[in-house]
């Protein structure tokens, strides 16, 4: 062993950089497929608790539309109000045997993240629905749009561009808590940096190393995210059309090409 | 028209929040290609008649016939109804996420599932119109007031409606704003589009509309031509609303 601090790194790198960098694989496919499979049913929980209703819709639909949405806050507040390593435990070694499901231990990871991530998610579409202005729905119904559309068209559209620093927060958060899931023996990150540490006895060094590649995880997806804002916010740009021969084009430069215009 | 109705017809309209009474008791008719003008106090109610009209607020008790068929009755289908009737905001609601040409598209391909093309072609002649289309490729966020309301009244024109509603269309503008959207809504009245404009451009309202509405604590204290309400009023409230107006 060699006896500086960076050489030891190295050292415990050689040996089991390997197996800790499936590990990370494996954390960053499980907190994708979360986040992924999350914000989905984050979106059809909020979508359904901010539908309108109105007094003279009749009964069965009021009740019924009721009725959903308390199942989905008592499913929102559920999963909120308890850790997520109770959960796990909870599900892989109580629910899912007791309803006969069989999963793999990466299934269950992929079905507890997500409907962790999607409680969370529920309320953030949520909030970014209501957080659009009332005056695009009613401009949105001023056309003529029924609800699904206005939502589809005008509402959504705006909301995920408000959450979606939200979601990355969601992300990051899940590839540094997928750790959580080696206490049902998922061997992520954390679980063969255990592992490492516990043959070598060198935690400073092992450890070290995982700081070092979950940060660069969690980094990479925070500026991949930020560039995908960036470009939903398109060009502070704008060409004019001065093709058009009514409009008045004084002091306007010649715009070079209508392919771009039907986009 | 084959039958002998109205395009509107407001009957006993009444609108309460809660145990705030805003309108009471309103009746009016708008015919094909007429311009009437809405006028009075702020608070008086007439935007929540305009609304009412549209359905953006439900009436407490009353009717609204639209070719003699009651709109709020249930069952209605009140998304159609509203694809007939256009309305243009004191905000403008030009919908955030979408270029100008896509603000006047999407009514068109979603709601009346017009083709491309079509929808494009459509949009431009109106965009043409109020003098917007050199815009087309410009987000809401970067077009001025004057600009957004007159794109606003392009969307709303590219739905073809048979009547169109105009929310105090020039609060929200300066002078020079107030001026262009006030000189494409001429155009429209000389065109013989039938609207219904609640404002509180007094010169505008006398030139342009065929009737004038004066509203007074939510309900229609006079009504007539604007040679009536502008040259002799008859009712008191009316005639100290527009004596500033007149003098001036």
């Amino acid at each position: 062993m060699p006896t500086d601090f960076l050489g030891r790194v190295m050292a415990v790198f050689e040996r089991y950089g390997m197996s800790m960098l499936q590990g990370a694989g494996v954390s960053l496919q499980i907190a994708l497929v979360g986040t992924l499979i999350g914000c989905i049913i984050g979106f059809a929980v909020g979508i359904v608790q901010t539908i309108p209703t109105q007094q003279k819709d009749n009964p069965v639909k009021k009740g019924g539309l009721w009725l959903v949405k308390l199942i989905l806050n008592a499913y929102v507040e559920f999963f909120r109000g308890t850790p997520m390593m109770a959960q796990a435990m909870f599900i892989y070694y109580g629910l899912f045997p007791l309803m006969g499901f069989n999963p793999s231990m990466r299934q269950s990871a992929y079905f507890i993240l997500s409907i962790n991530t999607g409680a969370y998610m529920a309320e953030t579409v949520r909030g970014g629905i209501l957080s659009i202005d009332s005056g695009q729905t009613e401009g949105a119904k001023a056309i003529g749009m029924t609800h699904v559309q206005l939502m589809l068209y005008v509402i959504l559209p705006q909301a995920l561009r408000n959450i979606m620093p939200q979601i990355g927060n969601n992300l990051i958060i899940n590839i540094k808590d997928s750790c959580v899931l080696s206490v049902i023996g998922v061997a992520e990150l954390l679980y063969k940096t255990k592992a490492a540490a516990g043959a070598l006895y060198m935690n400073f060094e092992t450890y070290t190393i995982t700081m070092i590649v979950y940060f660069v995880m969690t980094f990479t997806c925070s500026r991949i995210l930020r560039w995908m804002e960036n470009r939903m916010d398109g060009s502070d740009n704008y060409d004019l059309a001065t093709t058009d021969t009514l409009a008045h084009t004084s002091g306007m430069y010649k715009y070079p090409d209508e392919k771009k215009e039907g986009k | 028209m084959a039958e002998n109705g109205h395009v509107l017809e407001v009957r006993h309209l009444s609108k309460a929040f809660g145990k705030h009474v805003v309108l009471r008791d309103i009746d009016f008719q708008v015919d094909t290609g007429d311009v009437t003008c809405i006028i009075g106090a702020s608070g008086s109610g007439k935007s929540t008649l305009l609304r009412c009209i549209n359905m953006l607020e439900t009436p407490t008790t009353g009717e609204i016939l639209y070719h003699e068929k009651d709109i709020t009755d249930h069952g209605v289908n009140v998304p159609a109804y509203r694809s007939r009737v256009g309305m243009v905001f004191q905000s403008f609601n030009l919908f955030n996420n979408m270029t100008v040409l896509e603000n006047c598209m999407v009514g068109q391909t979603k709601v009346l599932k017009k083709g491309r093309d079509e929808a494009k072609k459509n949009a431009m002649r109106y965009l043409e119109k109020v003098g917007m289309a050199p815009y087309i490729n410009a987000k809401p966020r970067q077009i001025s007031g004057g600009q957004k309301q007159r794109v606003a009244i392009a969307r709303a024109l590219a739905m073809e409606p048979e009547v169109l509603l105009f929310d105090e269309p020039t609060s929200a503008l300066d002078p020079q704003m107030v001026g262009e959207v006030l000189a494409v809504m001429r155009t429209l009245a000389r065109e013989g589009i039938t609207m219904i404009i609640v404002t509180h451009e007094m010169a505008f309202a006398r030139d342009v509309s065929s009737h004038v509405v004066f509203m007074a604590d939510g309900v229609i204290e006079e009504e007539g031509s604007p040679e009536e309400i502008f040259g002799s009023p008859k009712k008191a409230k009316t005639q100290e609303f527009l004596s500033r107006f007149i003098q001036g």
